[in-house]
């Protein structure tokens, strides 16, 4: 039972994390429909910029947190108007195979910069709270509070301000949107700008528990991209619940079955979803994309 | 015959290029380079069956070139069985996993298919490296046998164990992979390939069942890659798990958009042209990878098409200013 909790708070806590990046990758398909597929990348140089701030510069690590998402934020804008910006109207695979341009660019960029070995950012809070049993250090409870912390701002920032509203406006009807005035350009790299800024600071968090490295980015971009489509690309809840149910399949595969096969697991349940119900568990058909 | 020769001469000045190749590279070194790029070509025209003709991207390309590579590795190397019988089971066997797996996979599509493929790609790379007893771990299999010789009645025996007789070998099933490429792609089946490619909902309408086009074009592309990895095992010797990983599956994305989707040509063109420049660019070492990202973005954008596309372009040019003047 002990084992059994513990691998929910550990599932939890890398759900909660995957599900921040999750949202980026699912706001940035629900109005460009753009699968970002560099979005794992844009992670992984999160966790860098933090990393050199606070052992280079010698920055705290709220301040590095917080200047990591505003230079991701510039970054993503930079992306959305080189990268994506030219293929937008080409359709079919062509943006997938920009995004994998950007992506290639970015490991190799960082890896000849600072190269490839891992790098570990010192613990701010390496405390530890024992609970029934369970034990739970302070940075990884600081995920979990941080993770929902950030699902409610943005929730909040998205229904109840102009801007944010201008955001679903686009997702619903760019053409209407349009029409009513709202710069869809700027829309566009508003969203890049939050969701690689939510990747940031998600990396940001989950750095001081795991090592950084440039290969990182791949395999939660890969993960990231599993949840939006287990909770169905450009729906916001869904990935929120697509984030917890793969750290929970994850911990649980994990703990109770073969750590080197954890990654099987999800992957797997991935594809067993998708046989039955091929666009994803909240997903709507999508046409001719 | 005057007629077919003035159609074609340019494609069998390729052929016999092709053919005395060997002779005219002694260099080792370069043989192995131009080997290697033929097998690759297989893998790459495989690719552009179901990402160009089918518009199916398919980012499990890898995997599946490792799926025939340990078939070959595990039947000859451990079962200790003939290579020709391996290397048809094994390319048998990716095609089998292709429709087990395309099944589930191909209902879904566009990026969601894509994804899915990079999943299962990533499945069969952790596979490898942990079925300890199947596959070696991440150690792989060392000593794989060369292909065995081949009697043929009244003149001997013909052997692989010499680099020309493997590249005319791998040359062998290039053409056979052309030509089966060919005659599918012009055929009415290779039409409704097509015309899932370009537009699945309209090609519903009309009566085509694109599930099954696209099962087809999947299991038919797996077949292919698998046999490419089958020979690559057996001439290279030794296999490991990153036989499977998604730097593979990019490599063969990189010769069929630079050499131009949708052409039979341009796959080709793009496995041979790729590593030759790459052998050039040595220089730039870890840059090159940078360079070939940027050069993946400026060619989507500028040149969807690829080289082949860019070739058509300035030869119709060509064309219209000597039709002006």
């Amino acid at each position: 039972m002990e084992l059994f909790l513990q691998q929910v708070f550990n599932g939890v806590m890398l759900g909660s994390t995957y599900a921040i990046v999750a949202l980026g990758l699912t706001m940035v398909y629900g109005i460009l429909h753009v699968p970002n597929f560099a979005h794992g990348h844009m992670y992984m140089l999160g966790a860098y910029v933090c990393f050199f701030l606070i052992t280079i510069f010698g920055f705290a690590y709220w301040p590095a947190l917080a200047i990591s998402a505003i230079v991701l934020a510039v970054a993503g804008v930079f992306l959305e108007v080189l990268v994506f910006k030219p293929v937008r109207n080409a359709g079919g695979i062509t943006p997938f195979i920009a995004a994998l341009g950007a992506l290639i660019i970015l490991e190799n960029a960082v890896v000849v910069l600072w190269g490839p070995e891992g790098h570990r950012i010192p613990n701010p809070y390496p405390g530890i709270i024992d609970v029934f049993g369970i034990t739970m250090s302070t940075q990884r409870l600081l995920v979990i509070g941080g993770a929902f912390l950030m699902i409610v701002l943005l929730q909040l920032f998205i229904k109840k301000t102009t801007l944010g509203s201008t955001i679903e406006a686009v997702a619903q009807n760019k053409e209407g949107a349009t029409l009513v005035g709202i710069n869809v350009n700027f829309v566009s790299a508003l969203t890049f700008a939050i969701s690689t800024a939510l990747a940031a600071v998600a990396a940001c968090m989950v750095a001081p528990i795991f090592m950084i490295s440039p290969s990182m980015g791949s395999l939660v971009g890969m993960k990231a991209f599993v949840i939006v489509i287990l909770g169905g690309m450009g729906s916001i809840p869904g990935a929120i619940v697509g984030g917890l149910i793969l750290g929970l399949i994850e911990a649980i595969g994990g703990g109770y079955f073969s750590a080197a096969y954890k990654d099987v697991f999800g992957f797997g349940a991935l594809v067993l979803i998708l046989a039955i119900k091929p666009t994803g568990l909240f997903g709507k058909e999508i046409k001719g994309r | 015959m005057i007629k077919w020769l003035k159609a074609n001469w340019f494609y069998l000045v390729v052929l016999v290029v092709a053919l005395v190749l060997p002779l005219i590279v002694t260099n080792r070194y370069y043989g192995q380079v131009i080997t290697m790029s033929l097998l690759f070509a297989i893998g790459a025209l495989s690719l552009n069956l179901i990402l160009g003709f089918t518009g199916q991207a398919s980012l499990a390309h890898g995997g599946f070139f490792a799926i025939g590579a340990y078939g070959v590795a595990i039947f000859t190397y451990t079962l200790g069985w003939n290579f020709w019988i391996a290397l048809p089971v094994s390319a048998l066997l990716s095609g089998f996993i292709g429709l087990l797996v395309g099944m589930p996979a191909l209902r879904t599509r566009g990026a969601y298919f894509a994804i899915v493929t990079l999943c299962l790609s990533e499945i069969i790379y952790l596979v490898a490296g942990n079925w300890m007893e199947l596959t070696g771990g991440h150690n792989g299999i060392v000593g794989i046998p060369t292909p065995n010789p081949i009697g043929i009645p009244g003149l001997g025996q013909l052997t692989f164990d010499s680099q020309i007789s493997q590249y005319y070998l791998v040359l062998f099933f290039l053409l056979l992979t052309l030509f089966v490429m060919h005659r599918l792609t012009k055929s009415l089946r290779g039409m409704t390939f097509l015309a899932t490619a370009i537009n699945e909902d309209l090609s519903e309408a009309v009566g085509i069942n694109t599930f099954r086009t696209k099962l087809l074009s999947f299991v038919v592309s797996n077949f292919f890659v698998g046999l490419a990895g089958g020979i690559y095992a057996s001439l290279i010797g030794s296999i490991s798990p990153s036989v499977a990983s998604v730097g593979m599956t990019f490599n063969f994305l990189m010769y069929v958009l630079l050499g131009g989707i949708t052409t039979l040509a341009g796959p080709i063109l793009g496995a041979f042209l790729i590593p030759i420049l790459l052998e050039y660019l040595q220089f730039l070492q870890d840059y090159q990878m940078i360079l070939f990202g940027l050069l993946l973005i400026i060619v989507i954008i500028y040149f969807p098409t690829g080289f082949m596309g860019l070739y058509k372009k300035l030869s119709d040019k060509i064309k219209k200013s000597k039709v002006g003047a």
